[in-house]
């Protein structure tokens, strides 16, 4: 399967794992850090971002491509809002883990629920999260050191409230998932079994296997299915729907397959609507879920929600680099918080494999681009991720056990990453940025808009920690849930649905002379060489 | 051309890179996908397929997203599958093998051919599985039956019926709620958290100025 150059460098790396593993490489200064992210993440490269142009955060830079996004023409400026074709107090778009924690809590409200998702309910980078979920639920950790972790980790720029409430809560979100049946792995005396991530002081990574994401999904989504809770496949929402005074109270949406205009009329709307990995910013390839393509911010945006730290992208430090069929898949950070360590083309371990995830990727990209010590491969290069280094470390067995889903990937590739180390190069992982939020989850622009998961910006700063996204997506789906719920039974209802809103922001896009070209929000990516955008 | 194998989606001949995933070689050859594809990455299950190789007689099953085209490759996607899944109360549910009796009976009826075994796209004991769930063994069954994705090719291989992956969902739910151990310093935190034993300590640091923070940051003891 390995190129014979890769098998001459993988040589090197066997030669030198004892003594790699003998030493643990020295972490970053502060100024280390600020230096290498500066000359070497994609962030930081100038000509990949633009200046926005209209709506709430004109001036502001972003990615070229999710400034295309925003200022292309809405894929319907007219329609027939007189039918209505799905109705509940709460319309929740968008059916990962969010969307399906807020369904729930909504529910319990009393209020009636109705759930769209352009894919099938549980096609989400929920799905797809491997390493697990934080909580500070030691003896030795506490929600201060938890919160002082995920501060210093997205650069001091979190929304202070919103970081507190995601740290306070997160011992109950475990409990809360323990409780519906979500299977963490634990000690036989019911101690659950934690380890570090990238950037924390404390070992506090809850895990389900290597399936920690799919497992609480698949646990969500059966939960979700249980309750009289109207769940709508293959319908995405195009636009949002607000009264003539400005609060949400439905959507435009659209079946997949069908491509009819359907009016779904609600009191309080969830935008739970996820990331953007598919649009594959600057090129990279992603760890995403197929539906990442950041419609929701586009539907937030035109409604009046204003963004936060929409230039500031999470690239995974260990995407698969090889072989091919695989490139750009996760390989989860767990395999280096069980030991494995990254290291360059001559065997040298380069840097400490935790450092946080915007520092990892950057020191990566360095090591390739900026010290020509990485692997070559068909789709670029790769440093290693010195695998069997675990097996030393824990003992043999230690990978079936704790990362299965790791070692079928590679197997299916004739790679078997117990006795050989495996090819990593970063990968688009998250949206770091999203709507900005009020600590009940509202948008302060848009009264009755809730907005859960990773389409808020704001609650890890400009970069997130391991394990805190799943817990993120418990917290804020869940709050978001139970507030809109108690708002649809407790206020009055909203008025008449217009695409007033879409309208304006049409007529500004006019007025400042901008024609993309295009259509959004974009739905699917488009992979066939002869496709229109979806 | 070199390197380009011969594949067959629904019937229709394709000359594709032979690199590609069956996923991949079908949007090489055109295709927009709005079904049968997901995470793309092996973990959701949407992309359930069957194939059989020009010439052989074995029926294969398949993640479209996780499996190489080969030359002479007959493809169908399974999108969709109509498994039975039934609605409880995890509140409710008797935890024992009456549970199952209640709400997955058929399983009673597996005939033990092994069928969804030989079908699983993770190379699951299914059929394993599903004998501890019939005896109300819930923590074998959910340990076997961990690494499924749900893709239904199981289910619809089998003659007696059974929608495994919902009976095993049902296996690990009541697993991971009534029968693993409990976790005393989770409920302990929780507690802890209620009564506000931490709030003054979290307010103290968030009200830090950020030079402050910024120290305390850079200089935290991390656990070994």
């Amino acid at each position: 399967m390995y190129t014979p150059e890769m098998l001459a460098s993988m040589a090197k790396v066997e030669a030198s794992r004892n003594k790699n593993l003998a030493t643990e490489p020295r972490r970053m200064t502060a100024e280390e850090k600020k230096a290498l992210l500066e000359a070497f993440h994609p962030d930081d490269k100038a000509d990949q971002f633009t200046q926005l142009q209209v709506g709430p955060n004109a001036g502001e830079r972003v990615p070229l491509e999710l400034a295309e996004l925003l200022q292309s023409t809405p894929r319907v400026l007219d329609a027939d809002l007189t039918r209505t074709d799905l109705e509940a107090d709460v319309l929740i778009i968008g059916g990962g883990g969010a969307g399906c924690s807020a369904a729930i809590e909504a529910q319990n409200t009393g209020a009636s629920v109705a759930l769209v998702t352009k894919l099938r309910v549980g096609d989400a980078n929920t799905m797809m999260a491997e390493g697990g979920i934080q909580a500070a639920d030691k003896p030795n950790d506490s929600p201060a050191i938890h919160f002082l972790d995920a501060y210093g980790g997205g650069h001091f720029a979190a929304k202070k409230p919103l970081l507190y409430k995601l740290v306070t809560q997160a011992p109950e979100a475990i409990a809360w998932l323990n409780d519906l049946g979500v299977e963490f792995d634990k000690a036989p005396d019911g101690t659950m079994i934690t380890t570090h991530g990238g950037g924390t002081s404390r070992k506090r990574m809850h895990a389900a296997k290597d399936y920690s994401g799919a497992e609480i999904m698949r646990t969500l989504r059966d939960e979700v299915l249980n309750r009289p809770i109207q769940v709508v496949d293959f319908t995405a929402a195009i636009e949002l729907l607000l009264d003539e005074g400005g609060r949400a109270c439905g959507a435009l949406l659209m079946n997949m397959e069908t491509r009819e205009i359907l009016v779904a009329r609600a009191k309080t709307v969830i935008l739970a609507t996820g990331g953007a990995g598919r649009m594959h910013y600057q090129g990279f390839p992603t760890s995403n879920h197929y539906g990442a393509t950041a419609d929701g911010l586009v539907l937030g945006y035109r409604a009046g929600a204003k963004l936060l730290y929409a230039d500031t992208l999470q690239y995974h430090p260990t995407g698969a680099a090889f072989p091919q069929q695989i490139f750009g898949a996760l390989v989860t950070e767990k395999v280096r918080s069980l030991g494995a360590m990254l290291i360059n083309r001559e065997g040298e371990a380069f840097m400490h494999p935790l450092e946080t995830r915007d520092v990892s990727a950057a020191s990566i990209i360095r090591e390739c681009l900026g010290r020509d010590k990485g692997v070559k491969t068909a789709d670029g290069q790769g440093v290693w991720l010195d695998t069997p280094m675990i097996e030393l470390k824990h003992g043999e067995g230690t990978i079936a056990r704790r990362i299965p889903a790791m070692l079928r990937m590679f197997g299916k590739y004739g790679i078997d990453l117990r006795k050989q180390p495996i090819l990593v190069y970063p990968t688009l992982h998250y949206q770091n940025g999203g709507l900005d939020i009020n600590p009940d989850c509202q948008t302060p622009a848009v009264p009755g808009l809730f907005v859960a998961g990773e389409a808020v910006g704001g609650i890890h700063g400009r970069n997130r920690l391991m394990g805190n996204s799943l817990l993120d997506i418990i917290v804020f789906g869940r709050d978001a849930g139970r507030n809109a719920g108690q708002m649809a039974v407790t206020a009055q209802a909203p008025g008449s649905p217009t695409l007033n809103h879409v309208l304006r922001y049409q007529a500004q896009l006019d007025g400042a002379g901008i024609h993309t070209g295009k259509y959004s929000p974009r739905l699917l990516p488009t992979y066939n060489a002869m496709g229109k955008d979806f | 051309m070199e390197g380009m194998v011969n594949v067959y989606f629904f019937g229709k001949r394709y000359v594709v890179p032979g690199e590609l995933t069956i996923m991949r070689a079908m949007e090489y050859a055109g295709y927009q996908l709005v079904r049968g594809c997901g995470c793309r990455n092996g973990f959701c299950g949407a992309c359930a397929t069957l194939y059989r190789i020009k010439g052989k007689q074995e029926l294969k099953s398949c993640l479209a997203c996780q499996t190489q085209v080969e030359e002479g490759m007959y493809v169908a996607t399974l999108p969709f599958f109509p498994l039975v899944k039934q609605v409880y109360d995890m509140e409710k549910v008797p935890v024992s093998q009456q549970v199952m009796m209640q709400l997955y009976p058929e399983i009673y009826a597996c005939i033990g051919c092994n069928a969804c075994t030989k079908s699983c796209t993770q190379e699951l004991d299914v059929m394993q599985y599903i004998a501890y769930a019939q005896r109300g063994d819930f923590a074998a069954c959910a340990e076997a039956s961990f690494d499924c994705v749900m893709c239904g090719v199981c289910s619809a291989r089998c003659p007696a019926g059974i929608s495994h992956p919902q009976v095993a969902m049902l296996a690990r739910r009541i697993n991971g709620k009534y029968l693993a151990p409990k976790s005393q310093h989770l409920a302990d935190r929780v507690r802890e958290i209620e009564n506000g034993d931490f709030q003054s300590l979290l307010e103290a640091l968030m009200d830090k100025p950020l030079e402050q923070m910024q120290e305390l940051y850079n200089h935290r003891d991390i656990e070994q």
